[in-house]
C-alpha cells in the first residue's frame, strides 16, 4: 500500500493511530490482564488485541469471529492501564473497536440485543426503566421468580437466561427517585455543598445505597442536593462500544447538572464517576448537544474536576475517623473502574483501616476484577464466573466477616459469589459500611 | 504452506494445541522488538519432548521453520516468526518440577515466569539472582535461550551462571541432556553452555535445571542525585575502585527520569541530570561497612543528595520503577529502539560521553539508561515508526554507537542477543573466525536450518568482504567528528 493511501485508511480508520502507536508491545500488561491468564493465548492480552486492532485499522487484517470474541472476551477492566509504562488508552481502543463492531452489525444476536434493547432503549429512559423495574420486582417478589425456577422453565428457554437471572439485582422497594427529597441539610454548619447522582440502575435496585450515602454525606457535614429528573450517565453505553448514545445521557446528565450550585459531585458508583470524569475530554466538542444559556459558567471540564468518589471525596476534605467504629474483620475488594480508571485505591483503605476497632486484612490481587464488568456477567456468564471464582477464593484466605467496595456491578457479582459458593462474607458499600460504623463522638 | 503439512502438523500436537485463524497468526507475528513483523503459517502449543521432536522431524522433511517461542518480551527479534515458519509457543510448559534444598537446584520447565520462581525460592530462604526488566512476564526458557542479564549482573552474574543443566530437542528430533547437580563436571564438551544463549536456533529446552544460592540476609537500598552525567559516572568507577561490589548500580538520565517519574509518581528528582540507584546486601555488619564507603564515594564526586530507602516496600518501588524504564520512554515518542551496547565499566563514563554524540551528529533524541556497574548501558532512541528519516537516523546513531563501544573494548549486546536485530553488526564482535564457527556449528547441528533461521546468523554465503581482523583495523567514521 502506498503511503499516502494508508494514511487516507488510517484517517478513516476507526481508532486513532496515535493511540495504537503508542504500544510498543513490551509485554508488561501480560501478567495483569485477567484474560491472557485463562488463556495463556496473546490474543486475549492487551498487548494482542492492539496489535490485532491496528491490523484491522490498517487493513492487514479482517473482522472475524475470532476477532469479535477477543474484543469482547476482555473485561475491559483496564488493569493493563495501570501497569503500562508507556501510558496506552487500552480502554479507548478496545471500546472504539467494540464501537466498529456493533455498527457492522457484526456481533451475535444477544449481544446486540443486550445493547441496542436493553443499553439504548431501557436503560437510556430513566421513566421506561422504572416501569421494566417495577415488573421485575413483582416478579421477584411474588414468588413468581421461585415458581418459574423449580418450574425449570429457564431451562426451556436456554440456559442463558436462567444464569442471567440469577443475577438480575434485587430491586429496590421504593426507587431512590420518588423517595428523596431534593435538598437535605445537613446537622450543624454546611462544610460544602455536595451533589448526589442516582444515576440508572442504582436508582430502581440500589436506593439502600443513596440512602446510606446521603447519610455519610450529612455526617460528613455536606449539604446535598439530588437534582430531580435525573437519568443515566451515558458510562454503560460507552464502555460497550455505545459511544453516539453514551455521549448523549453525559450531555442531558452536564446540562441537568449545571442547573444547579456545587462543590463536589459525588459519586457512589465507580463506573459512573470514571465516565463522568471523561465528560471535560468528550463533551469538549462543540458539535455535540451544544451549551444552554444556563451553563455558561460551567464547562465540562470544570464539572470533571468536581467530579469524586465517595472515598476521594471523604479522604481529601478530612474524613474525620473518630465519629467511626466498627468491630470485625475487614477487607476491600477493587472496582475497576475506581482503581484501574480514577485510580483511586489508597483513600477507601485509609479510610476503612482509620475506623475504630476494624481489624483490617489485605485481600490478594484485590484489584482484579471480578467478572462483573458492566453487562459481561450477563452476556458471558460463563466467562464471568472463572473471575469470580478466583475473587471468591482469594476473599476466603483472607477470613474476613465484611468485605467493603465501592460499586453496585461489583456488589451484584460478588454476591452471586457469596450465594453460589456459600461462603459467610458480607458484601457492603463502602457508604453502608460507614453508616453502620457511625457512632458520632461526644463533642 | 501445504494443506497436508499444515493437517499433519495439527494431528501431532491435537486441535486445540494448534491455531491457525489469522486473529491468532497474527497476534504471535512479533515481539517486544520494535519495527519487525512476521506472520507465521500457524501457531502450535506442544504438549511433550516427543511432540516437538515430531514436529521438527516434519520440518525436516518438509523444510519449513520452527520459531520457538516464550512470553515474547525479547528485545532482539529472537522469537519473531520468519517466511514459511510455525511458532512454538512454551508458555504453558510452567510447572517448577523439583526445589532441592540439600544440593541448591531447581529443575523447572522452561515456561515459568522467572519472578514465580523467584517469589517460590525466596519462600525458601533460597536466591535465584538474574532479574531482566521483563522478569514479571519473562521466561526461565527464554531467558536461556538469550542468556539474559539484568539489575543484579554486576554481583550475581547473568543467567548462565545459574544453569546446571539442560534438556532440550535438537533439530533432528533427537533429546539432549547436558550438565547436572554436580558442581563439577569436566565430562567432554560443555554442550549446556553452547545451548545458553542460542536463542532457540540449536535446540528447544524442555527442562532447565538451575542453580540457587542462599537469600541475602539485609539489603539497603540508595538513590544518588547528580547535576552531571560525567560525575555520576565517576562516582560509579570510584565506587569499584573501594573495592565495593554492589548488588546492583543503576543509572538513569534526565530524560528517563522524567519518564519514568510520569509513570510511577514516586518522586525521582525531575531536575537532575541523572540518578543513581544503588543496592547494597550481604551479611549485616557487612552491608553497613559497604554502605559507608558508597556513601562517601558518591559525595566525593559531587552527587547532591543521597535518599536512602527507609523500607523494603520503597526499595521495591523504587526497582520496578527502574524496571519500567524502556517502556515508561514511550511516553515521549511511541517507537523505542533500545540497545545495550556494553563496555569494560572502566570505560562507562566516556561511552556515556559517546551516546550523546551520537545524539547530537544524527539528530535522534536518545534517553539513556542502564546498569552502570557493569558496563552495560541501554541507549534508547525515541522515534516514530511512522516517520521513515528518524527511523534511518536511528540506525545510523546505533551503527556509530556500536562501533565506539567496539573501539573501547566493548560489545554491540549486553544482554539482549543478536537475533535479526544485531545481526548485521555482529561481525564486529564476533570477528571473521567467529561467524564461520558459529555458521559451521550452526550447520552441523541443524543441517536444513529448520530451527529458528536466519537469527544470529545467515546461512548462506557471505558477500559484505572481508570484516575487520583487530579492533585497531575499523575504519574511523569521519563523519562523526565533523562537529
Amino acid at each position: 500500500m502506498q503511503e499516502s493511501n494508508l494514511q487516507e485508511t488510517l484517517k478513516k480508520a476507526f481508532v486513532s493511530d496515535d493511540l495504537l502507536t503508542q504500544c510498543m508491545h513490551c509485554g508488561m500488561c501480560l501478567p495483569t490482564c485477567p484474560t491472557y491468564n485463562i488463556t495463556k493465548l496473546e490474543s486475549s492480552s492487551p498487548r494482542g488485541r492492539i496489535r490485532l486492532i491496528k491490523s484491522v485499522a490498517e487493513g492487514k487484517l479482517e473482522i472475524n469471529d475470532t476477532f469479535i470474541n477477543e474484543i469482547n472476551y476482555c473485561l475491559d477492566c483496564q488493569a493493563c492501564e495501570t501497569a503500562c509504562p508507556a501510558g496506552v488508552k487500552y480502554g479507548a481502543i478496545v471500546e472504539a473497536a467494540r464501537e466498529e463492531v456493533s455498527r457492522n452489525d457484526l456481533e451475535p444476536f444477544k449481544n446486540r440485543f443486550l445493547r441496542r434493547f436493553g443499553l439504548n432503549f431501557i436503560l437510556a429512559n430513566q421513566s421506561l426503566l422504572k416501569i421494566v423495574a417495577r415488573m421485575i420486582y413483582f416478579y421477584q417478589n411474588t414468588g413468581l421468580q421461585g415458581f418459574l425456577h423449580r418450574m425449570g422453565v429457564f431451562k426451556i428457554l436456554g440456559t442463558g437466561l436462567e444464569k442471567a437471572d440469577q443475577l438480575s439485582p434485587a430491586i429496590s422497594k421504593r426507587f431512590s427517585s420518588d423517595v428523596m427529597d431534593e435538598v437535605y441539610s445537613p446537622a450543624g454548619p454546611v462544610r460544602y455543598r455536595v451533589l448526589l447522582p442516582l444515576g440508572c440502575l442504582m436508582d430502581v435496585a440500589f436506593a439502600d445505597i443513596h440512602s446510606d450515602t446521603l447519610n455519610v454525606l450529612l455526617q460528613h457535614g455536606c449539604e446535598v442536593i439530588i437534582p430531580r429528573n435525573q437519568g443515566c450517565c451515558g458510562s454503560l453505553h460507552a464502555h460497550n462500544g455505545e459511544q453516539k448514545k453514551g455521549r448523549e445521557l453525559a450531555q442531558r446528565t452536564y446540562d441537568l447538572f449545571s442547573r444547579y450550585e456545587y462543590d463536589f459531585i459525588v459519586s457512589n458508583s465507580a463506573g459512573c464517576g470514571a465516565y463522568m470524569k471523561e465528560y471535560g475530554h468528550i463533551l469538549s466538542d462543540p458539535g455535540v448537544g451544544g451549551v444552554s444559556p444556563l451553563t455558561t459558567h460551567h464547562s465540562p471540564l470544570i464539572f470533571s474536576s468536581k467530579v469524586k468518589d465517595l472515598s476521594e471525596f471523604l479522604a481529601e476534605t478530612g474524613f474525620m475517623a473518630e465519629n467511626y467504629d466498627f468491630a470485625g474483620k475487614v477487607t476491600y475488594h477493587d472496582a475497576c473502574h475506581l482503581a484501574h480508571t480514577q485510580k483511586v485505591t489508597k483513600q477507601p483503605r485509609d479510610i476503612i483501616r482509620s475506623v475504630k476497632n476494624v481489624s483490617y486484612t489485605e485481600l490478594e490481587e484485590a484489584s482484579w476484577c471480578c467478572g462483573s464488568a458492566g453487562i459481561y456477567n450477563v452476556s458471558r456468564y460463563d466467562d464471568a464466573l472463572k473471575f469470580l471464582v478466583r475473587k471468591m477464593d482469594n476473599l476466603d484466605k483472607t477470613g474476613s466477616e465484611v468485605v467493603v467496595m465501592a460499586n453496585p456491578g461489583c456488589m451484584g457479582q460478588i454476591k452471586h459469589g457469596t450465594e453460589k459458593f456459600n461462603q459467610p462474607v458480607e458484601v457492603m458499600h463502602l457508604a453502608t459500611f460507614l453508616n453502620r460504623a457511625y457512632r458520632p463522638a461526644k463533642k | 504452506m501445504k494443506d497436508s503439512v499444515l493437517s499433519a502438523l495439527g494431528e501431532i500436537v491435537g486441535k486445540k494445541n494448534f491455531l491457525t485463524d489469522p486473529v491468532y497468526r497474527e497476534a504471535y507475528s512479533y515481539d517486544g522488538t520494535p519495527l519487525l513483523r512476521q506472520l507465521p503459517e500457524a501457531v502450535l502449543f506442544p504438549e511433550s519432548p516427543e511432540q516437538i521432536a515430531k514436529i521438527l522431524e516434519l520440518a525436516n522433511q518438509e523444510k519449513f521453520a520452527v520459531v520457538p517461542r516464550g512470553s515474547g518480551t525479547g528485545l532482539s527479534g529472537g522469537s519473531v516468526p520468519v517466511e514459511n515458519s510455525i511458532v512454538l509457543v512454551m508458555t504453558k510448559w510452567d510447572r517448577i518440577l523439583e526445589i532441592d534444598n540439600e544440593n541448591l537446584t531447581a529443575w523447572v520447565e522452561p515456561g515459568v515466569i522467572t519472578e514465580k520462581l523467584q517469589t517460590e525460592v525466596e519462600k525458601l530462604g533460597l536466591f535465584y539472582p538474574p532479574d531482566p526488566g521483563s522478569m514479571k512476564i519473562c521466561t526461565i526458557g527464554g531467558n536461556v535461550a538469550e542468556n539474559a542479564g539484568g539489575l543484579r549482573g554486576l554481583k550475581y552474574g547473568v543467567t548462565k551462571n545459574y544453569v546446571l543443566g539442560i534438556e532440550a530437542v535438537l533439530p533432528n528430533g533427537e533429546l539432549l541432556r547436558s550438565g547436572g547437580k554436580n558442581v563439577k563436571d569436566v565430562a567432554g564438551y560443555n554442550l549446556r553452555d553452547v545451548m545458553i544463549g542460542s536463542e532457540g536456533t540449536l535446540g528447544v529446552f524442555t527442562k532447565i535445571l538451575l542453580r540457587l544460592i542462599p537469600k541475602p540476609q539485609k539489603s539497603v537500598t540508595m538513590t544518588a542525585y547528580f547535576d552531571s552525567i560525567l560525575e555520576s559516572g565517576k562516582a560509579v568507577s570510584d565506587i569499584i575502585a573501594a573495592h565495593v561490589v554492589p548488588a546492583m548500580m543503576e543509572f538513569l538520565d534526565h530524560t528517563t527520569i522524567n519518564c519514568v517519574e510520569d509513570y510511577t509518581k514516586i518522586g525521582l528528582p525531575r531536575n537532575s541530570e541523572a540518578i543513581l540507584i544503588i543496592e547494597l546486601d550481604g551479611k549485616g555488619a557487612e552491608v553497613d561497612e559497604d554502605a559507608a564507603k558508597v556513601l562517601d564515594a558518591l559525595k566525593r564526586n559531587g552527587s547532591t543528595f543521597v535518599k536512602v530507602a527507609s523500607s523494603e516496600s520503597e526499595a521495591l518501588t523504587l526497582k520496578s520503577a527502574r524496571r519500567s524504564a524502556f517502556s515508561a520512554l514511550a511516553r515521549v515518542k511511541p517507537t523505542t529502539i533500545l540497545e545495550d551496547a556494553t563496555v569494560p565499566r572502566s570505560e562507562l563514563p566516556v561511552m556515556i560521553e559517546k551516546v550523546k554524540d551520537a545524539a547530537r551528529n544524527y539528530d535522534v533524541m536518545i534517553g539513556n539508561f542502564g546498569h552502570a556497574g557493569d558496563g552495560n548501558l541501554h541507549p534508547t532512541c525515541l522515534t516514530d515508526e511512522r516517520d521513515s528519516k528518524g527511523i534511518e537516523n536511528a540506525h545510523r546513531a546505533f551503527d556509530f554507537i556500536f562501533n565506539e563501544a567496539i573501539k573501547l573494548g566493548g560489545t554491540i549486546t549486553g544482554e539482549h542477543g543478536t537475533g535479526l536485530a544485531k545481526k548485521e553488526f555482529l561481525g564486529r564482535s564476533a570477528g571473521e573466525t567467529g561467524i564461520r564457527f558459529m555458521e559451521q556449528l550452526k550447520s552441523v547441528v541443524d543441517e536444513n536450518n529448520i530451527l529458528n533461521p536466519g537469527k544470529i546468523i545467515t546461512m548462506r554465503p557471505r558477500c559484505e568482504g572481508t570484516l575487520p581482523r583487530r579492533r585497531e583495523d575499523i575504519p574511523e567514521h569521519n563523519h562523526t567528528h565533523q562537529h
